[in-house]
């Protein structure tokens, strides 16, 4: 479903140029639950913004469902981000002016949803996610844990085929970041694909297959 | 731009709008009421200065039409018949005939030593009905001392201020003018070779030139002092009732043939050049400082809404990173510059008419040579708000724009 061949990129800062990934070959099968490990600086969060196409690489490939996404335009990549993938940030980043309902709705009527089937269908969803009485609060009426799963269903309502989640526990308790994984396996089961970053192991443990990254290379891959 | 992307920016716009903080909001809107306001009163009230005068120049002189002389006659022909048929029509309500003639007022003959310098000015004097020329430029309201003329004053004159020195405000030989003459003096009047004494009735205190450098007598007697006995009279103004078109009037009198015996025009054709010059430099002076208002209202937008854009810039960056189009994210911010406008120009508008008009229309400027109003005509002031919208338009969409190509990771991640 999405493959990587030779994924290179590099930052520069005046003549010093930095290679943060170093030719990765990766594939993940829809359906997978992919955690990507790795200590600080092994290029994890830069590979996930890579292959949710966030950012450009330097070189290599990206094929998306056999679309290679260096021939796509900003639009194209846009509408692929807006109709196949869906996003968890380790700071939630809702709408600060949004309510719940409101952020979890946007994506949907952006799709061309009329605002009636938005709200309806990003209700239901947020009461799937125990949230029913969080409708109308905005995020800084809710809790850490409320507002990652808030952003967990605000990347879901619209059905995307892949989610994409960097760190989504980091900044919760373990409680909270317990009932975010139960959601993420959860999601799974149901047969989402899932690529999450994540430098805690017990999480990653709950994933199918774990990645490691280390000095932009992958140096091992286990089931688990 | 599409319709979902105009969807989405209203959206957006309107949930930042209800949701942002009321001193926020309330501050924007109070410095576009205060750009609106000097978009439209400066340049109203410099226009409104000369405008001042106009309108006097209308009501105190030439009221609504005034018929003169042609250049190359003496006087109007055939006078009686033109008063008759201006009378007939039914636009009209009120109509003073005038004569008019050069003459030298002299107040000190009488005690005047030949090695003396005559005490002299000279003057236009009108012969008037005072009852009519009361009817149609409410001459007597004009009295600033004494009384006005009643018919059948024989030997009385009324002046206008200006020939009086107490009352003249500079120094100028070129400016000659009586001294030492009150309300009671008797003056001597030569009209060419023909003089009479008569008595200072009354004093008028005006703005217009017209009347501060004239004197009034009653139309029998003067018209026997200039020779005149065939009726014929050097102005007819004609007042007309209110809401009639002194243009319809003017070319209705035209059709009738009028222009073959005098000059007929309404108040704007008979405003003198210098007016008129006046009001276009003014309207020029108005636009440009409203032009730099519309600048530092722009300015202010920009700023306001690129700090707005660049503190949001994380934000921005997840709706692109999400999938809202760039698109939408700008209509949302040039919404809220429209909202903005539109709030400002609102209270402006309310400001405008329900307190800034009436009071200058009943506290006018007191300037030397006029009774300065702020005028405002809804056309103008309602393109001024369309300037106004625009450019903040512009001012929304500039700093949106500069926000939102900005690389999405770089935005979400707050990179450089």
């Amino acid at each position: 479903m999405i493959e990587t061949k030779k994924l290179v990129k590099e930052f520069s800062n005046n003549d010093v140029v930095t290679r943060v990934l170093k030719g990765i070959d990766f594939k993940v099968e829809t359906g997978e639950f992919i955690a990507i490990m790795g200590r600080s600086g092994a290029g994890k969060s830069t590979f996930l913004y890579q292959i949710s196409l966030l950012d450009d690489p330097s070189d290599g490939e990206i094929i998306i469902d056999g679309h290679n996404t260096h021939t796509m335009s900003a639009d194209e990549k846009m509408l692929f981000r807006l109709n196949k993938f869906g996003y968890v940030f380790q700071d939630y980043a809702l709408l600060p002016e949004l309510t719940a309902l409101e952020n979890v709705a946007l994506p949907l009527l952006m799709q061309g949803k009329s605002k009636k089937v938005a709200y309806t269908e990003s209700a239901e969803e947020l009461a799937r996610a125990g949230l029913e009485h969080r409708l109308h609060n905005l995020p800084s009426q809710l809790s850490g844990g409320e507002q990652q799963r808030v952003s967990i269903v605000r990347a879901v309502a619209h059905k995307p085929k892949v989610l994409f989640a960097d760190e989504p526990t980091a900044n919760l308790d373990n409680q909270s970041s317990r009932t975010i994984m139960n959601i993420f396996q959860d999601l799974h089961q149901k047969g989402q694909t899932i690529i999450m970053v994540t430098h805690e192991e017990q999480y990653a443990k709950l994933a199918q297959k774990t990645l490691v990254l280390d000095d932009g290379n992958i140096i091992s891959t286990t089931r688990n | 731009m599409t319709p979902l992307s105009l969807r989405i920016g209203w959206f957006l716009a309107l949930r930042a709008l209800r949701r942002a903080s009321p001193w926020t909001t309330g501050l924007i809107i109070f410095v576009m009421v205060l750009t609106f306001l000097n978009l439209v009163v400066v340049s109203g009230i410099l226009v409104g200065l000369i405008q001042g005068s106009i309108n006097a120049w209308r009501t105190e002189f030439t009221s609504d039409v005034i018929i003169s002389t042609l250049d190359d006659k003496k006087y109007i022909e055939n006078s009686p018949n033109l008063i008759a048929l201006v009378r007939e029509l039914p636009e009209v309500e009120s109509v003073s005939p005038r004569y008019s003639e050069g003459a030298t007022l002299e107040a000190n003959y009488k005690t005047r030593k030949d090695t003396d310098k005559p005490n002299i000015a000279a003057a236009q004097i009108m012969g008037i009905d005072p009852l009519a020329e009361d009817a149609v430029t409410d001459l007597g309201s004009k009295i600033m001392e004494g009384s006005y003329l009643a018919p059948g004053d024989y030997d009385q004159i009324i002046l206008g201020y200006y020939l009086l020195s107490q009352y003249v405000p500079v120094d100028d030989p070129n400016l000659a003018a009586l001294t030492n003459v009150r309300v009671g003096t008797k003056i001597r009047i030569a009209v060419g070779s023909v003089t009479r004494e008569v008595t200072v009735k009354g004093i008028i205190r005006s703005k217009v030139d017209a009347l501060t450098r004239n004197a009034f007598m009653i139309d029998s007697q003067f018209r026997n002092m200039i020779g005149r006995d065939d009726g014929n009279v050097d102005q007819i103004v004609v007042r007309l009732k209110p809401g009639t078109d002194p243009i319809a009037v003017r070319e209705a009198l035209k059709l009738r043939g009028v222009d073959s015996n005098a000059k007929v025009q309404t108040y704007a054709d008979a405003q003198p050049q210098f007016l008129k010059d006046i009001v276009n430099t003014f309207n020029i002076l108005g636009s440009a400082f409203g032009s730099i208002g519309l600048i530092v209202a722009s300015i202010t937008i920009f700023i306001v809404v690129f700090i707005n854009a660049l503190t949001r810039r994380k934000y921005i960056g997840i709706l692109k990173g999400i999938g809202i189009r760039g698109h939408a994210i700008q209509i949302s911010y040039i919404f809220q510059s429209i909202f903005y406008a539109l709030c400002g120009s609102a209270i402006g508008l309310i400001l405008l008419y329900g307190l800034l008009v009436p009071f200058f229309l009943s506290h006018p400027i007191n300037f030397p040579f006029s009774d300065g109003i702020l005028v405002a005509p809804l056309n103008s002031t309602l393109f001024r708000v369309g300037l106004l919208v625009l450019s903040t338009i512009i001012a929304g969409y500039i700093p949106a724009w500069m926000i939102i190509r900005k690389n999405t990771l770089d935005s979400i991640l707050g990179r450089a």
